[in-house]
């Protein structure tokens, strides 16, 4: 089966992570709340198109930002979700530079509720660490990753991950079985596979993903290691987002897209 | 009171799978070449922002003498962060935020309005001055002494792990083997150790004939637990209950999974003089169908209301005194009314969350990390007994009630069965049922019930 666009597969891969985290893991979120921040997004994305930078409407864009918000956002208030994704669609339209994202929007929606109010929470260790799901995980992941051309950035930043998990685990004198638990773990590879693989945010040379890679692992290795803070996948990749044009080679040159595409990732 | 206090035996009883020896994360020490066990404990953490008082509760049965406990800390701890706390207190802590029994009797189905509310089963129902900062030879720092109640506690900081256990040993502390690997990792981790042992002579002047819990106030970003020392020498796994009191919300793990534990079954009412069991057994299943990788959830609750209330409603006193430091005027408020707050003064911002962990070195290798998130769901366990009606009335609806009840008790019996996997014959014999498998039975095919009348 061949699908034209990546997205088609991306949002089957959420999709699939979405069913099995509801019905088998028992994740904290249910219909009416997949349903308000799907809606919400897709709402947002039309008022953007319509009014904001009119354009085509591209619906897979926001519904792969809704269902990977759909995953890892957690509320008690059907409202914060809904605000949440808000948040996330108009930072696509908004915080931009030379035609690129400058967030990878569901990041953004994330740590910007998480930095504005105490209502809203992810829940990294509810994943598990089975390993068949792990396995699970990433072949869909690879898929996605194949088809949209860039292994590189997670492949680097899954090795840049483990080393730093292995080498703290060396020094410390701890059993392997330690930084493997920490690496089976469905958040993690989530992140590596949809989030910071996003072509809209990361460098276009291969050399600029490489480094964004080592500064996001190392970001998320100081949140926890050092300053003992959960997600620091999430506030690492958010933090080093801002400097992705500064340091990227190809600053000049970034790849100029058109303001709006039917073919703009998530 | 009487009455409390045998619910809380009972409960202690129940949840408590009567280990040898009790012990909290830390691993026991023992002076005397006694063969020791590591396998419940429980532990009270109290947290706002950074701030936290950790409440360690052992209910160590050995000679207190023998008796000795180290716990890394992840700072330097003073004499007046160390407290010692009331046992009472996190007896009633467990016995409120136990799984609990409620009971349902069926109403007369010819005048309708029916399941009231029922009364909720009870669950299971000074001293030396600090010496800071004495270097010893083996790269182990002595921090500080303190005798605070009837524990004589170091604090101690160390460079070396082979250090450590040298000094732990010079001082009569019995270290377990394959400790060195560990203590190394805390070592290079910066923590400090919290050494308590008991003092034999305090102990005597103050008449407790057990150890009161040590509780310890202090601020750190680190939000976790230590196990790893104490799966050291356990035998088998262990047992840990984790009370959190929060003001934000539900406490769960971030490296594990957090599960909630199945609640609002409705169970044969049989269970009723088995619940002790039931709970052992469902915890048993549940562990082994999460193959002992999750944590579970068995209660998560405002406690400014409970409904329904397994033990008393605790008193912003009771809540100060467990260490909840950001109550004002506790000394005057009342306790909340049951189920729906508000009966005696403001009530106390405290969420509570009471999870269980069954745990090897195997299956949990990483210390328990936390993070408090915003759900205020309530969450308990909760299982559920509902009396038939005895009454003779012949209306058609208590015809049609008639005929519901053998298989509303077939489901019960199922559910219990599924729950804790016993023998569903033996369940059956239990409450009456014929046995073998009544879905087979023809009067119960679907089309026997299609067309009865």
């Amino acid at each position: 089966m061949v699908f034209r666009d990546p997205r088609d597969y991306q949002m089957i891969s959420l999709s699939s992570l979405l069913i099995y985290g509801i019905g088998w893991l028992n994740f904290e979120i249910n219909v009416l709340s997949c349903l308000t921040i799907i809606t919400s997004a897709l709402l947002t994305q039309y008022y953007c198109t319509r009014f904001f930078l009119p354009s085509p409407l591209d619906i897979k864009s926001p519904l792969i930002s809704s269902l990977s918000l759909c995953l890892l956002l957690r509320s008690n208030s059907l409202w914060l979700m809904s605000l949440t994704a808000v948040i996330t669609i108009l930072s696509k339209f908004t915080l931009r530079w030379r035609g690129k994202h400058i967030f990878n929007p569901t990041n953004f929606g994330l740590v910007a509720m998480m930095l504005l109010t105490d209502h809203i929470w992810v829940s990294p260790g509810q994943w598990g660490s089975t390993a068949i799901f792990a396995f699970f995980l990433i072949s869909l992941g690879s898929l996605v990753i194949y088809r949209a051309s860039r292994t590189d950035v997670t492949v680097a930043f899954l090795l840049f991950y483990s080393m730093i998990l292995f080498g703290r685990a060396a020094w410390l004198g701890d059993p392997w079985q330690i930084p493997w638990h920490q690496l089976q773990n469905g958040g993690l590879l989530l992140f590596a596979f949809f989030m910071i693989s996003d072509p809209k945010t990361t460098p276009d040379s291969r050399v600029g993903r490489i480094f964004l890679a080592l500064l996001v692992a190392m970001g998320a290795g100081v949140v926890h290691f050092v300053l003992f803070r959960n997600n620091g996948l999430l506030w690492s990749l958010a933090f080093f987002s801002l400097f992705v044009p500064v340091f990227s080679k190809e600053l000049t040159t970034f790849k100029k897209l058109p303001t709006l595409t039917p073919n703009l990732r998530s | 009171m009487k009455h409390l206090f045998t619910a809380i035996i009972l409960l202690t009883a129940l949840i408590i799978p009567l280990p040898e020896v009790y012990s909290f994360c830390g691993f026991y020490v023992a002076k005397a070449d006694t063969k020791l066990f590591n396998q419940a404990s429980q532990v009270v953490i109290v947290r706002q922002a950074d701030k936290m008082v950790l409440t360690m509760a052992n209910d160590f049965q050995g000679d207190p003498k023998e008796f000795a406990v180290v716990i890394p800390v992840p700072t330097f701890i003073e004499k007046g962060q160390i407290h010692i706390g009331d046992k009472t207190l996190i007896d009633h802590l467990d016995a409120y935020t136990a799984p609990r029994l409620v009971e349902y009797y069926d109403e007369n189905p010819c005048s309708p309005y029916r399941m009231y509310d029922i009364a909720p089963s009870a669950a299971l129902k000074s001293e030396a001055a600090p010496q800071r900062a004495k270097k010893d030879g083996h790269g182990v720092t002595v921090e500080a002494e303190y005798t605070v109640g009837e524990y004589d506690i170091v604090i101690l900081s160390a460079t070396q792990s082979d250090g450590l256990e040298t000094w732990l040993t010079e001082n009569g502390y019995r270290i377990p083997q394959g400790a060195t690997a560990v203590l190394e990792s805390y070592i290079k981790q910066k923590v400090h150790f919290f050494v308590a042992k008991v003092n034999l002579t305090e102990q005597v002047k103050l008449g407790f004939k057990y150890l009161r819990p040590i509780q310890v106030a202090y601020e750190s970003p680190k939000f976790m637990l230590p196990i790893r020392l104490g799966t050291i020498n356990s035998n088998g796994h262990q047992e840990l209950f984790i009370y959190t009191l929060t003001s934000t919300g539900r406490v769960e793990t971030t490296n594990y999974r957090t599960v909630k534990l199945p609640s609002d079954k409705e169970l044969p009412v049989y269970v009723k003089d088995q619940f002790a069991d039931f709970y052992r057994a469902l915890f048993d299943q549940q562990v082994q169908a999460e193959n002992m990788k999750t944590v579970f959830l068995e209660y998560a609750w405002d406690m400014s209301w409970c409904d329904p209330c397994a033990a008393d409603p605790f008193s912003p006193k009771e809540l100060r005194d467990l260490g909840v430091f950001w109550l004002d005027n506790a000394e005057t408020s009342q306790p909340p009314s049951p189920r729906w707050g508000g009966g005696g003064g403001p009530a106390p911002a405290v969420f509570v969350t009471r999870l269980h962990v069954r745990y090897t070195a195997d299956k949990f290798p990483q210390d328990l990390v936390f993070q408090e998130t915003a759900d205020r769901t309530n969450f308990q366990g909760r299982y559920i007994l509902r009396h038939p009606w005895t009454g003779e009335d012949s209306c058609a609806e208590a015809k049609e009630y008639r005929k519901s009840l053998p298989e509303r008790h077939r489901q019960e019996a199922q559910e219990l069965a599924s729950l804790t996997g016993w023998d569903i014959d033996k369940i059956r014999q239990q409450m009456n049922l014929p046995l073998g498998d009544e879905k087979s039975s023809p009067n119960n095919s679907w089309w026997q019930k299609l067309w009865r009348k």
